[in-house]
């Protein structure tokens, strides 16, 4: 037990230096994010200039969101995960069958290390340019700050099942960028990444909250900026949950029957 | 005149080959159309989704913003279609096989330039149009001669502006391997900039979209003219026929901006 934890956090760190290793591109994209931060905040401040409140956001709260899904972009890596896809058109993947990690439980350590590193180095400096113009809304309690912390490991854990599973395709398709376009496209309307959900139609709001995407970007901002409260935050906390366990366990089946059809050339 | 139309001649050729090279695998290229087109509507989709909530934003209507988004977008897929490519552009640096532009015969801009040529972008070319069609079909537009010349123009010298924007930033490559990244915040975050009205920004923003990255006079100044709305910001109205002389400029300080990067390579090569 001891053992596996160890390997785990081990990992995890290998996944912090792999993107720790390239600080250039870490400058450039928070230049990126901070570019689409402004462009966001104004988008809904104007917005706002003529609604007071539009589903539990007002204008603080609002320009909050536009900041936060900004920091939040890489942690949670709504776009263009395809490590694991590429190692099975390689077959790459053949060396990590044989490894004493099973390769889901190696992956989410790898990638928990990696979602530190971003938020620490993608996520906060755009946040803090944020600050800098606008006037950002911050929980007051500490245990709000806890409940958002949770959020954002629980929205990692999403992301990573929801990535596994549609790279997992790449054992059936030749091709796998489709599956890939069209699951990044829902994942960046239905996590509320583009618009809050709130602000969605209602019959396009239900749909968004019949899926696991609102999990990865707009619970962890809702808890944020205290638009869930009390009791609220449990519930919250509890769909991620079940959202993270449930693709977890698809993930894995997933990927158990598609290495049952793998076939790696070569001696 | 004659080095231009030979260097015209040979683009075509170019072109040609490729799109042959990607008519082979048809099926692909079908699904890849089809899936850019569908993607390009999401922005599309937050713009309506804003347009549920409210009526206007600042002084602009649904339809109206939806032509500013139809010329950028239009704008811009055009861009993506001939220089698409750029974004692998660092990539050539890194891999050092740029050095072998440099001993080619001809200029090094016209072949990093015709490189490439993405046919699938049609994908985009053509959701826009939608969206501009959508635009002009609900807007009542009162039509003139000059009104329509500045649509036409504004299409064409947006163009020609992205390029030059995408050109002259994607000369940081030179200097990082990390280029493309930094690119994308002028060349994707220029786009949809300008698919708002710049009234909604900050005047820091404003003026930045005015006079520095001048993705302003792609379609917002040009939209004032056609939809024959007086400037909430207060530019004079003979602003709105500038365009094609701003494009001019930005090309100028772009082939400017290559050359001089070009001069200042050193390869990492032996």
């Amino acid at each position: 037990m001891l053992a596996a934890l160890r390997l785990d956090l081990e990992y995890a760190k290998r996944g912090y230096r792999r993107y720790a290793a390239y600080p250039a591109a870490t400058i450039a994209g928070v230049f990126v994010n901070a570019v689409f931060g402004f462009l966001r905040a104004y988008v809904l401040l104007a917005l706002f200039a003529q609604r007071d409140n539009i589903g539990g956001y007002d204008g603080a709260t609002a320009v909050t969101y536009a900041w936060l899904t900004q920091a939040l972009i890489m942690t949670v890596f709504i776009w263009g995960w395809r490590e694991l896809a590429l190692r099975i058109r390689t077959g790459d993947i053949a060396t990590d069958l044989v490894r004493p990690a099973h390769p889901l439980r190696a992956g989410l350590a790898f990638d928990l290390g990696r979602a530190l590193y971003h938020t620490i180095y993608r996520g906060i400096p755009p946040f803090l340019i944020g600050a800098l113009v606008f006037r950002l809304t911050l929980p007051a309690s500490p245990l709000v700050w806890l409940a958002f912390v949770i959020s954002v490991v629980l929205a990692v854990t999403v992301s990573f099942a929801i990535r596994w599973l549609y790279n997992a395709s790449a054992f059936w398709l030749l091709d796998d960028r489709g599956v890939t376009i069209i699951v990044g496209m829902a994942m960046s309307l239905f996590s509320g990444f583009m618009i809050p959900v709130p602000f969605f139609p209602e019959w396009l709001a239900r749909v968004a909250a019949a899926t696991p995407f609102p999990s990865i970007i707009q619970i962890p901002v809702d808890i944020f900026i205290g638009r869930v409260v009390g009791t609220e935050v449990l519930i919250a906390l509890a769909t991620q949950l079940a959202w993270a366990a449930a693709l977890l366990l698809a993930a894995r089946g997933a990927f158990a029957l598609g290495v049952r059809r793998l076939v790696v050339q070569g001696g | 005149m004659a080095d231009l139309l030979d260097a015209l001649r040979l683009y075509v050729r170019l072109v040609r080959a490729r799109l042959r090279a990607q008519l082979q695998y048809r099926t692909s290229f079908v699904l890849d159309v089809i899936g850019t087109f569908l993607i390009s509507f999401l922005d599309f989709i937050a713009i309506l989704i804003i347009f549920a909530n409210v009526p206007q934003l600042g002084s602009w209507s649904a339809s109206e913003v939806a032509l500013l988004y139809g010329i950028a977008t239009l704008a811009f897929a055009l861009t993506d279609l001939v220089v698409g490519h750029l974004d692998g552009f660092p990539q050539t640096i890194r891999d050092g096989t740029f050095d072998l532009v440099l001993v080619r015969p001809r200029s090094t801009l016209f072949q990093v330039m015709t490189a490439d040529f993405q046919i699938r972008r049609l994908g985009r070319i053509s959701q826009a149009i939608v969206v501009l069609a959508y635009a002009i079909a609900t807007l009542r537009i009162d039509w003139t001669i000059e009104r329509a010349v500045v649509l036409v123009g504004a299409v064409v010298a947006g163009t020609a502006i992205f390029i030059s924007i995408w050109v002259a930033v994607i000369c940081i490559a030179f200097w990082t391997v990390e280029g493309r990244e930094a690119a994308n915040a002028f060349t994707y975050g220029g786009v949809t900039l300008a698919e708002y009205p710049i009234e909604i920004y900050d005047r820091w923003l404003r003026r930045f979209l005015a006079y520095v990255v001048p993705v302003a006079f792609v379609a917002y100044f040009p939209a004032l003219f056609i939809l024959g709305k007086p400037d909430p910001l207060g530019f004079p109205t003979w602003i709105s026929f500038t365009s094609p002389a701003v494009a001019a400029a930005v090309a100028f300080v772009a082939l400017g901006v290559w050359g001089w990067a070009v001069r200042h390579y050193q390869s990492a090569g032996g």
